[in-house]
């Protein structure tokens, strides 16, 4: 017993920063996902056939591409063309970009759901486009997309595992290191999974509740 | 002084399908015209193109002497811009068959809402406007209740104090209790009713031709997007003239 508890001991701390990494890599990625999103979503409503060509590859690109690839080519790509940047920002654009071309998704056929009638009352009683967006479109959306939002940031807090491959210091990186001083490989995942759960069980359950929520709503 | 409601020739397409093929109709202050007709003749286009929810291919809308929806320059018309626009729907409520209350506001705030973002009231302000309209539609007890909560007839009762809430000079209905379950049809003609009572200029088009003829000072029956027969409703609908009238009344008067 002691020696597990002496092995937490040395091994936990660095564990724990690495998830104060990830943490951190998830919320930036996913504002910019989220901005990012609902912005692509918004042009798209716009109509503006070229624009529309442009996001669409975007986000077909992004989607039907390894996330990894995509960090890669970020992170070692970009010094060639005289921009070196550092691991973390490398993780958080690459996640960013790639969880815009997810929400951006989400976000069109949470607007497109909406009725036509619910925008037609809008400007009948006298808002512009825009105030019919912001006060009447957008918060409907945004009640409907949360779960599917919710569960996109779910996934993306596991995928920042992803993000050790460029060296950006969060758990899996830690753990590696750890791993290649220590060879406890098994104990360390075993950690490394347990604080895992512990922060995306609890998200999870939020979910569930907003997409009961939901169901009684609609 | 001019007209309220000036529509010019009005001619509506749709990809080739010829809606609306020169329609014309006059409304004076404080009047009400209801418009019947069979179904896809054209009755809620003629509708959306007075507020121009859809664009008139050809044709003019002018309401309290003013150019509706078009700026003129020279000759030349040419569509307002949206900022525009929607600052001249402000002075026209509609009413629509399928009600379109906001579900994620209460009856109150849906009723609230435009004249706080449109007219930058203030918040008490637009409640008692609010209050005071609900009142109107006697839907005062179900102030707090969400879309979902109330039934058809008085979701549309919160639409129609919606629509007052812009104080409109004009308000429109589209077959407003054609999506109502027969026993609620009532309660929404009889709130109807009350603001023919009271004055306030409507357009209404509608099925209950009954009704039509109580309210209205003046009927249009539009057939396949022209005006076949107007006038008087004891003339257009108790002595109608043309056959294609004769049979579309007797066909819902049935029912
Ligand atoms: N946005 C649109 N695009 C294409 N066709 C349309 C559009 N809106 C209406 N139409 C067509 O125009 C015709 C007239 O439609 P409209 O809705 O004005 O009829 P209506 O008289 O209101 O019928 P109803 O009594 O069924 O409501 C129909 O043939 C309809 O299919
Ligand atoms: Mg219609």
């Amino acid at each position: 017993m002691d020696v597990i508890l002496g092995k937490i001991a040395t091994l936990g701390p660095p564990l724990l920063l690495g998830a104060v990494t990830t943490v951190t890599i998830t919320l930036v990625s996913l504002i910019i996902a989220i901005i990012l999103g609902l912005t692509l979503a918004l042009i798209q409503r716009a109509r503006i056939t070229w624009l529309n060509w442009i996001i669409a590859a975007y986000i077909e690109l992004f989607r039907n591409t390894p996330v990894l690839a995509q960090l890669f080519i970020i992170y070692f790509g970009l010094p060639y063309l005289g921009y070196k940047i550092p691991s973390f920002l490398a993780a958080v654009i690459g996640l960013g970009l790639n969880g815009g071309a997810v929400l951006a998704e989400v976000f069109r056929a949470g607007i497109a759901a909406i009725h036509v009638g619910q925008r037609e009352a809008s400007l009948s009683v006298g808002m512009t486009p825009w105030m019919a967006m912001r006060y009447i479109i957008l918060p409907q959306t945004w009640r409907m997309t949360l779960p599917p939002t919710g569960n996109y940031a779910i996934a993306l807090f596991k995928d920042t595992a992803v993000v050790s491959a460029i060296a950006a210091p969060e758990i899996m990186f830690y753990a590696r290191t750890l791993v290649a001083s220590t060879f406890e490989t098994a104990f360390i995942y075993l950690l490394v999974a347990l604080i895992y759960f512990v922060l995306a069980f609890p998200m999870a359950r939020l979910v569930d509740r907003l997409e009961r929520q939901q169901r009684a709503w609609l | 002084m001019a007209a309220l409601l000036r529509v010019d020739d009005l001619y509506k397409d749709f990809a080739g399908l010829k809606v609306l093929k020169g329609v014309s109709m006059t409304l004076e202050r404080g009047h009400k015209t209801a418009i019947i007709g069979p179904s896809g003749c054209g009755k809620s286009t003629l509708l959306r193109c007075i507020n121009y929810m859809e664009t008139p291919t050809a044709g003019h809308i002018h309401l309290d002497g003013e150019l509706f929806g078009e700026t003129q320059n020279g000759g030349k018309y040419q569509r307002m811009s949206e900022k525009q626009l929607a600052r001249q729907r402000s002075q026209v409520g509609m009413v629509f068959q399928g009600f379109y209350l906001w579900p994620h506001l209460n009856a109150r705030d849906n009723v609230a809402i435009a004249p706080m973002k449109v007219r930058g009231m203030e918040k008490r302000a637009a409640y008692e406007l609010a209050d005071a309209m609900l009142e109107k539609v006697h839907m005062s007890h179900k102030r707090d209740e969400f879309p979902e909560r109330l039934s058809g007839g008085q979701q549309q009762r919160v639409a129609i104090a919606r629509a007052l809430a812009q104080q409109p000079k004009l308000m429109l209905f589209d077959e407003p209790t054609s999506a109502l379950d027969p026993e609620l049809v009532g309660e929404v003609l009889k709130v109807i009713q009350e603001l023919a009572a009271e004055g306030i200029s409507m357009v209404l088009v509608t099925h209950e031709v009954r009704f039509a003829r109580q309210v209205a000072d003046h009927v249009i029956f539009l057939g396949d997007g022209v005006v076949v027969e107007e006038g008087a409703p004891d003339q257009v609908i108790g002595a109608p003239k043309h056959e294609r009238l004769r049979s579309f009344l007797k066909q819902i008067l049935e029912h």
